[in-house]
């Protein structure tokens, strides 16, 4: 059992609902309730919180190789073939005079992806070893992994649309390739791996 | 079993970051309370949030039905024309053998915006007209449940990204689906600033 904080939810023996954020009781002894008012399971910290964060982490962390190394597409123009990694990418607008694309692919493609799968590796460790360096920073830290892990799904988008616009047989057509799925696994696994964790959790000890 | 609510549980709330429990004040419309800790956002009460969130939504449906039934982008190489939707963009990259980037980008960009919309307007409508919606609290679940799996703004972002690479190679035509779909951007956007959960439940608690 973590050990409590002092003027915690929990150390009061409530709980708030991770759905509608009542926050309610626990009846004594019990080992299941539900919310009053929504209905949802009552759990004072996320159930398995550190276990699941762990598994989609690494989950992610393996992704992560195959999404960079392979391409994402291959672009066929006048029966000359091109393919595409992310880092390509962004070079290909960098070489094109479009720098501020460049910083945004950049960014949300290859450093905000880097960055949550440290963030949140972070965070488990700190976790596991109790440790009481600066909890409101670390609290932070998570609150930013969590809003802008969505952003790394832009090249997702950007291959779907040229998929989509791009089919005109031998003048011009481009092609999803297996890199494009990896890299959208990283997205969705690191989204799982910060909505598992738990930042009470970094409070309980600190 | 369901649990209890603690007699003043209006006053008193845990916060969502690191479960300091905080008294909570009364908080005027506009106002926002966060935690004396950590920083975390308590409470963020809006301005008549029913009925602008309603408003707000209601519009954005129409834009939803305008960005998903014309093409959103015309690709002109040589004289060759594509046009391409949202829907037959997803389409062409399952037959292409990558369903499972067709049915991330699907969910993404059309199913979980279209849920997110219903839910809103499934709960807030009744709610306005002074009735309990069947099944509220499965729909509000829903409905938190489904927003980070919302993610149009990032869809406009990959268009613009789109676009630049497409430049050299061919006349890019932006099509009326794109001017709704920048819209419904901001008009959900707005919507989902201004709604309040909380606003719902005080409401319904009122009524009963």
């Amino acid at each position: 059992m973590r050990g409590t904080q002092a003027g915690s939810a929990q150390a009061a023996g409530c709980a708030t609902c991770h759905d509608c954020e009542l926050l309610c009781a626990l009846p004594a002894g019990a080992h299941e309730a539900r919310c009053p008012r929504c209905d949802a399971m009552l759990h004072s910290r996320k159930p398995r919180s550190l276990e699941r964060t762990w598994a989609f982490l690494i989950a992610a962390a393996i992704c992560y190789l195959p999404a960079n190394l392979l391409p994402i597409m291959k672009i066929t123009s006048l029966g000359r073939a091109q393919a595409d990694t992310i880092m390509s990418g962004v070079v290909y607008l960098l070489t094109h005079g479009m720098w501020p694309l460049a910083v945004v692919v950049f960014t949300a493609s290859i450093f905000v992806p880097i960055m949550k799968i440290v963030i949140l590796l972070t965070l488990l460790v700190s976790v596991h070893r109790a440790s009481r360096w600066r909890p409101v920073d670390r609290t932070r830290l998570y609150r930013l992994t969590e809003a802008i892990g969505r952003w790394s799904m832009v090249d997702v988008f950007v291959v779907t649309i040229l998929v989509a616009l791009v089919h005109l047989g031998n003048l011009a057509t481009v092609e999803a390739e297996a890199g494009a799925v990896f890299f959208g696994s990283v997205v969705v696994l690191t989204m799982l791996s910060a909505e598992s964790f738990d930042p009470r959790l970094i409070w309980d000890r600190a | 079993m369901v649990a209890s609510t603690p007699t003043d549980a209006s006053r008193w709330v845990a916060c969502l970051d690191c479960d300091l429990l905080c008294h909570l004040p009364a908080l005027p419309e506009g106002a926002s309370a966060s935690c004396s800790r950590c920083g975390g956002v308590l409470r963020r009460r809006r301005r008549n949030s029913i009925e602008r969130t309603l408003a707000f939504a209601l519009a954005a449906s129409v834009l939803y039905v305008v960005a998903n039934s014309f093409p959103f982008l015309d690709f002109d190489m040589k004289g060759r024309v594509t046009e391409t939707t949202l829907v037959t963009g997803v389409v062409d990259l399952w037959k292409q053998g990558v369903p499972e980037i067709a049915t991330l980008v699907g969910f993404t960009a059309v199913g979980a915006p279209l849920v997110q919309l219903t839910l809103l307007l499934y709960v807030l409508l009744p709610v306005y007209l002074g009735r309990v919606p069947w099944g509220i609290r499965r729909a509000s679940r829903l409905l938190r449940r489904v927003q980070p799996w919302s993610m149009m703004e990032v869809f406009l972002v990959g268009i613009l990204v789109a676009i630049t690479k497409l430049v050299d190679m061919a006349r890019v035509i932006p099509g009326l689906a794109l001017w709704a779909f920048a819209g419904l951007i901001v008009v959900l956007a707005a919507a989902l600033s201004s709604f309040d959960p909380e606003a719902v439940w005080e409401r319904l608690e009122h009524r009963r």
